[in-house]
C-alpha cells in the first residue's frame, strides 16, 4: 500500500503536472517568442497535453518546432501529422537542408558530426531564423548524468552554447528570465518526470503516442547486444544477424541510431508494468550517447538541448 | 521493499518527498545516496556496468558507490562535486527527488539552492570525527532555509566498531546545537553507507538502534502538516482570454484553501469579488490548494494583471515597500549597497536595492560580524526596499510568499536568494 494521501495533498503525479503548467505559464508571460521543441516522441507527447492544460480552454498560445533530420521512422512522420492537426497547432519543421543534401549520416560523417550538423546545428538555425527567445524541451534530468545538472531555465549564449560550471542559482519556483538580445533560455518542464512518470501520466491521461512505442513485428539487425531497425540505408556488418523479431522502442530518434528491445508491450498499462521491473537504463539502446563518457555533456555545450 | 513488488501498487498515487543532502568532503554523501539509490534499484544494469568499468579502471574492485553519482567531465577529472546535482527514485511508497548538493565551504550558494524546495534535509557526521564545524553550518544553513524535517545520519559507524557510546555522544551535542538554531524536527540515525547498515536495510551490527532506518524514515515521514493551508495566497501569473467570454486568471496557489463562491480582494488595487469557478483543463473544481495550477475567475469584471495576487479579505499579506530579509550572496561581484537591483518575488519583478546591512552571520561560528559589503557565499541580515509594493508573509510562516531572488541588471545573472524576516 502507498502512503494514504490525505485530502489536502496531491499525488507524485499531481503535482509534477502543477509544477509544469507553472513553468510554462511563467514562460508565456515571461518571453517574448517562445517556441516548444516538439521532437514527436513521448516526453514531447506529454509536453504538449501539458501546454493544453495551462491554457485551457484557449488554445496554446505559441508555436512548435520539429527539428527534423530526414533519418526519424516513417510511423513518426504519419504520428506528427496527423497529432498536430488534431491539436490545431501551429508547427514549423525545421531541418538542416544543406547537410542533408550534402549526404550526411553516421556512416558517412560518424554518429558524432551527423548529430552535430542534423540535431544541434539544424536546431539553431531554426531558434535564429524565427528569433525565438525561449524553447521549451522535453528533457528530464534523470535521463542521462549531464541533464541531471541542467536547470529549468537553462541559459544559453548567443551561440546556443551551454556552460555547465557557469550556470545561474536557480531556487524555489523563483526562474530567472532575463536575457540580452541574442541570448535564449532553454527550459525544461519535464526536468523532474521520470520515464515511469511520463508513462503513468499518458496512462492517467490518455494521451496518444507513436505506435511503435508499443511491440510489433520487424526486421531487426542484431548486432553483439545492440538491436538495431533495419532501414535500407544501413550497411549489414560481418556478423550482424538479420531477422524479424517482436520488438517495441523505448526512445525514438533517428532509425539508425536508435535501438528497439525485445518485448511483449502491448498496451500502456504493460509498458509501466515492464518499467516497473527493468533493470536497464532507457538510453541503453540511445546509439548517439555512447561516443563517450561525456558525449551528452559535449553535445549541449556546442548547444544541443 | 524495492520495486519488484509490482502487484497492487497504485504507482499513479504516491506521495513525493524532496530532500536534500549535506556532507563535508570524506562524509560519505555520495555513498550513501550511490547505496540510496543501488539498494533501491534506482540504479540500472547498464549504468552499473560503466561505474564497475571506471572502478576497476581506478584499480578498485566490486563497484564504487560514489561513482553513481558522477556528473560533469570536470567533476570525474577532480573527483569533487561542482554543482547542485538532481537524483530519482521511488519505492512502493513514494517517488523522492534528491538535491544532491556538494559540502565543500565555497559552494554553500549551492547547499542553499538545494535546500530551497526541500521537505527533509539529510546531514552527514562522520563517526570518526564527530560534531565539526561544517555539520553546524549544514544544520544552520538548512533551518535559515525552513527546511522542516533533518536528519544527521551518523556514518562510518562500522569504522568506530558500532559503537552505541560514541553515537549517543554526537546525538546529544548535535541535538543541543539542533536547539539552539531552532531545527523544528531533528532525527538521529546511526548508518554505515559502505556495508548497508540501516540505509536500506536494517543493521545486523546495531541491535542496539530501535529506530527506523533511513528510507524507512523517508518513507513514512509526514510532510502533509508542512503546507500552509490557511492562509490563501494567489499571485497570478498570467491572464487567460481566448474570447470574449472568458476572463481568468491563471496561477499557483502559494498557500491556503480557496473553494467556489469564496469572496476574494485583490492586491494591490483592493477591489472585491467572488469566485464565480475553479478551472481546469477537464474542468471545474469546488476548491483549489497549494501546490495546484488552476485558473479562477470572478463574480465582477475587475481589473487585475500578472503580479496582483488574490487573497481573503482580512487575511492579508503585509504590503509594503520595505522589509528585513536574510540574504545568501551568490555570486563572486560584492553586493553594492544602494545599487538598483531587479526583485523576483512571487510574480512581480521590481527594481529594488539593499539599503543596510545589519550583520553577517559568520556560517562557522554563528557569530554576528559587522560588515559594509557581501561577499559570494555570505550570509547576511539586510534591509532592502522596492520601488513598488510586494505583498509578502514572514518566510517562516510562508514558503511560497516569503522567498525572493535578487537579480543584476547589467549581468543578468541572479545575485542573492532572500527570506523575509518582517
Amino acid at each position: 500500500m502507498s502512503t494514504a494521501l490525505s485530502s489536502k495533498t496531491l499525488s507524485h503525479l499531481k503535482q509534477l503536472e502543477a509544477e509544469s503548467i507553472f513553468i510554462i505559464r511563467e514562460v508565456v508571460a515571461e518571453f517574448k517568442n517562445p517556441v516548444m521543441l516538439y521532437s514527436v516522441g513521448k516526453d514531447s507527447s506529454v509536453m504538449v497535453r501539458l501546454a493544453q492544460k495551462a491554457f485551457a480552454p484557449g488554445k496554446i498560445p505559441f508555436s512548435l518546432m520539429h527539428v527534423d533530420t530526414s533519418y526519424k521512422f516513417p510511423e513518426m512522420y504519419e504520428f506528427r501529422d496527423k497529432f498536430i492537426a488534431d491539436i490545431g497547432a501551429k508547427l514549423f519543421v525545421e531541418r538542416n537542408e544543406e547537410a542533408i543534401t550534402a549526404g550526411s549520416s553516421p556512416f558517412k560523417f560518424g554518429v558524432d558530426k551527423c548529430c552535430a550538423l542534423l540535431k544541434t546545428q539544424g536546431l539553431l538555425d531554426g531558434l535564429a531564423k524565427h528569433g525565438f527567445d525561449a524553447a521549451f524541451g522535453g528533457a528530464r534530468r534523470e535521463e542521462e548524468k549531464s541533464r541531471a545538472k541542467e536547470r529549468v531555465y537553462s541559459f544559453r549564449d548567443s551561440f546556443g552554447q551551454w556552460d555547465p560550471k557557469n550556470q545561474r542559482p536557480e531556487l524555489w519556483d523563483l526562474y530567472n528570465s532575463r536575457i540580452n538580445e541574442g541570448e535564449s533560455i532553454r527550459v525544461f518542464p519535464l526536468s523532474n518526470w521520470t520515464e515511469l512518470d511520463i508513462w503513468l501520466y499518458i496512462e492517467m491521461e490518455n494521451i496518444p503516442v507513436v505506435p511503435i512505442y508499443f511491440t510489433h513485428t520487424r526486421k531487426i539487425i542484431k548486432r553483439k547486444n545492440l538491436l538495431i531497425p533495419w532501414v535500407g540505408h544501413i550497411p549489414i556488418l560481418p556478423g550482424d544477424e538479420v531477422k524479424d523479431m517482436r520488438v517495441r522502442f523505448r526512445s525514438l530518434g533517428c532509425m539508425s541510431c536508435t535501438g528497439a528491445i525485445e518485448s511483449e508491450a502491448y498496451t500502456v498499462r504493460d509498458i509501466v508494468e515492464d518499467l516497473i521491473l527493468t533493470r536497464k537504463s532507457e538510453r541503453e539502446n540511445r546509439i548517439i550517447d555512447h561516443g563517450s563518457d561525456s558525449s551528452m555533456e559535449q553535445k549541449k555545450k556546442e548547444g544541443y538541448f | 521493499m524495492p520495486l519488484e513488488t509490482k502487484a497492487e501498487i497504485d504507482y499513479a498515487n504516491m506521495g513525493l518527498l524532496r530532500f536534500t543532502t549535506a556532507g563535508s568532503v570524506d562524509d560519505g554523501k555520495s555513498t550513501l545516496i550511490g547505496r540510496l539509490l543501488f539498494d533501491s534499484k534506482g540504479v540500472f544494469e547498464d549504468q552499473l556496468e560503466a561505474i564497475r568499468r571506471t572502478t576497476q579502471k581506478k584499480g578498485g574492485e566490486d563497484i564504487d558507490l560514489a561513482l553513481i553519482t558522477d556528473g560533469l567531465a570536470a567533476e570525474r577529472e577532480q573527483g569533487i562535486t561542482i554543482d547542485v546535482a538532481y537524483r530519482y527514485f521511488a519505492t512502493p511508497k513514494r517517488k523522492f527527488i534528491i538535491a544532491d548538493t556538494p559540502g565543500h565551504e565555497q559552494y554553500t550558494r549551492n547547499m542553499v539552492t538545494g535546500a530551497s524546495t526541500a521537505n527533509l534535509g539529510i546531514i552527514l557526521i562522520d563517526a570518526r570525527n564527530g560534531v565539526v564545524t561544517q555539520s553546524r553550518r549544514h544544520g544552520f544553513i538548512a533551518t535559515l532555509l525552513g527546511i522542516p524535517h533533518l536528519v544527521v545520519a551518523i556514518n562510518k559507524m562500522d569504522l568506530m566498531n558500532y559503537s552505541q557510546e560514541v553515537f549517543e555522544k554526537i546525538k546529544k551535542e548535535y541535538e543541543i546545537f539542533g536547539k539552539s538554531i531552532g531545527a523544528k524536527e531533528l532525527v538521529v540515525i546511526p548508518i554505515s553507507a559502505l556495508k548497508g547498515d540501516n540505509v536500506v536495510e536494517k543493521s545486523a551490527s546495531m541491535d542496539w538502534y530501535k529506530g527506523p532506518t533511513l528510507l524507512e524514515h523517508l518513507e513514512t515521514v509526514e510532510i502533509s502538516h508542512d503546507l500552509n493551508l490557511s492562509d490563501f495566497r494567489f499571485p497570478v501569473q498570467t491572464v487567460l482570454r481566448p474570447n470574449l467570454d472568458y476572463r481568468g486568471f491563471a496561477g499557483r496557489v502559494a498557500s491556503g484553501v480557496v473553494k467556489k463562491g469564496d469572496k476574494v480582494k485583490v492586491l494591490p488595487s483592493g477591489f472585491e469579488s467572488t469566485v464565480k469557478s475553479i478551472d481546469v483543463f477537464d474542468g471545474e473544481l469546488t476548491e483549489a490548494f497549494p501546490p495546484m495550477s488552476v485558473t479562477l475567475r470572478l463574480n465582477d469584471e475587475v481589473d487585475l494583471s500578472r503580479g496582483d495576487m488574490l487573497v481573503h479579505p482580512g487575511n492579508e499579506p503585509r504590503v509594503s515597500n520595505q522589509f528585513t530579509a536574510d540574504i545568501c550572496w551568490m555570486v563572486s561581484e560584492p553586493l553594492t549597497l544602494k545599487k538598483k537591483y531587479s526583485i523576483k518575488h512571487t510574480t512581480q519583478m521590481v527594481k529594488a536595492m539593499v539599503t543596510g546591512i545589519e550583520y553577517r552571520t559568520n556560517i562557522n561560528s554563528l557569530e554576528k560580524e559587522k560588515v559594509d559589503s557581501l561577499n559570494l557565499n555570505d550570509i547576511a541580515r539586510v534591509q532592502i526596499q522596492t520601488l513598488k509594493p510586494l505583498y509578502f508573509d514572514p518566510y517562516s510562516k510562508n514558503r511560497n510568499t516569503g522567498n525572493f531572488i535578487l537579480v543584476d541588471e547589467l549581468t543578468n545573472n541572479t545575485v542573492a536568494a532572500g527570506m523575509i524576516v518582517d
